[in-house]
């Protein structure tokens, strides 16, 4: 069960935390650093864009999500991803920026995370897929540009759009997915990476923990986007210019469609789906 | 949370030294780059405007020099420092026909499709115009250096 982070035990904070730090000890947390990284580089609103800006940002996330939870849970099989509301906890100093799990914000001098387990100094989180010269994990909780974390309202106005996503199909297009994603309108999904700002602000945001936690929050969205839109499905249906329709396998596995991750409890449930009803899945 | 903001403030005395200091490396490195940096044309591609007309810009910004084109500077120009990336992932492309330096160091970046920029070290966060986003990733970057993308 996927649970809001804000009720995770003590035991579970740091069962995570532990599994994050040995699958980083183990060599295996940076390729999800690259290849999100190079993703973010190669996806463009003039040519193929599969992970960012187009109708598959969801279902690219919604598998990347499961790859790195399977990782997880090959070390501790008790883990599952937590997931922040960021319409609820915005205190740069409570959870999940505390030093029993992601830690707190970046030091005044140079965003450097200084507190909790992915802190430099604590010799156990090394930046090596990176942009910069810099080695350390970087934060600034709210300080960057005047940006501040959604509201409730703002979420709501997003999850009443009825159409997943339309023509042109990126960051211009209308519609749910293009302004969850946040590059229309209220702008939900990129305006928390910067409010987080640091390594969240750059294509390589894997880099800083709290990345699994705001996605899986906004794969949580869309499960609830289409408890609200029983009648709505998946856009494009048909193969389309540059974008991945309905049936056509994404990049980097080949071997998955978005049509293979629409219903969410094929492999994992949220802590609202029995309020909410969910459980029998929603169709294409 | 008035803490951390104040916190923020109070770090430009340390940031202004920080960057103070990298700009004597910096001055070094430009030192040793005049011929690369000497290649490029005085005015950019001056007479093949783009689409949205010529612009260039070449300016030091809080210590780090900036320089932007928005038409595409062949490989063999700036950044052949062994820093820049060859191949694969071509600046023209991802660049919409545009390129950005920072110190003589390529900094990826793209057009979406309202005209807008984003770069690597800012990629939720869209600038109307190149030298918004080059001043923006000199902000960003607070003294650290450009690396080879990995």
């Amino acid at each position: 069960m996927r649970k809001n982070q804000a009720t995770l035990t003590d035991a579970e904070k740091q069962n995570f935390v532990e599994a994050v730090l040995a699958l980083k000890r183990r060599g295996r947390y940076d390729r999800f650093v690259r290849t999100h990284q190079e993703f973010v580089m190669s996806d463009t609103d003039d040519g193929p864009r599969v992970a960012h800006r187009g109708p598959s940002f969801l279902p690219w996330h919604r598998r990347f999500l499961l790859d790195f939870e399977e990782e997880l849970r090959g070390i501790d099989d008790t883990v599952e991803l937590p997931y922040w509301d960021w319409t609820m906890d915005q205190d740069p100093e409570a959870a999940p920026w505390t030093g029993d799990f992601l830690g707190g914000t970046g030091r005044a001098a140079d965003g450097q995370v200084t507190t909790g387990p992915f802190a430099r100094g604590g010799g156990r989180w090394r930046i090596s897929v990176r942009v910069d010269s810099r080695d350390f994990l970087r934060r600034s909780l709210g300080a960057g540009g005047g940006v501040r974390l959604p509201t409730r309202a703002e979420l709501d106005s997003v999850l009443a759009l009825s159409t997943y996503d339309q023509s042109p199909w990126h960051s211009r297009a209308e519609g749910f997915r293009n302004q969850l994603e946040g590059w229309r309108g209220v702008n939900l999904h990129n305006r928390v990476h910067q409010w987080v700002d640091g390594h969240m602000a750059t294509g390589a945001s894997p880099n800083d923990p709290v990345f699994w936690l705001h996605h899986c929050f906004v794969d949580k969205l869309w499960a609830d986007w289409q408890r609200l839109h029983p009648d709505s499905g998946y856009l494009p249906r048909r193969p389309t210019r540059d974008v991945v329709s309905l049936e056509e396998p994404m990049r980097p596995w080949g071997d998955v469609t978005p049509a293979d991750m629409l219903d969410h409890t094929r492999f994992y449930a949220y802590d609202t789906d029995a309020e909410t009803g969910a459980g029998g899945g929603p169709g294409a | 949370m008035d803490g951390h903001h104040a916190g923020r403030h109070a770090a430009h005395p340390n940031r202004r030294r920080m960057l103070i200091g990298s700009g004597l490396a910096l001055a070094g490195l430009a030192a040793a780059t005049p011929p690369a940096l000497a290649a490029l044309p005085e005015n950019g591609p001056a007479g093949r405007a783009a689409p949205d007309g010529p612009m260039r810009f070449d300016e030091v910004y809080r210590g780090r020099r900036i320089q932007g084109w928005t038409e595409p500077v062949t490989h063999h120009g700036p950044g052949g420092d062994g820093h820049h990336r060859s191949g694969g992932h071509g600046h023209d492309r991802h660049g919409g026909g545009a390129r950005v330096l920072v110190d003589g160091r390529d900094l990826h970046l793209m057009r979406n499709a309202d005209g807008s920029w984003i770069s690597v070290v800012n990629h939720y966060q869209t600038y109307d115009d190149l030298r918004a986003l080059a001043r923006g990733a000199v902000d960003a970057l607070d003294g650290a250096a450009l690396i080879p993308l990995p």
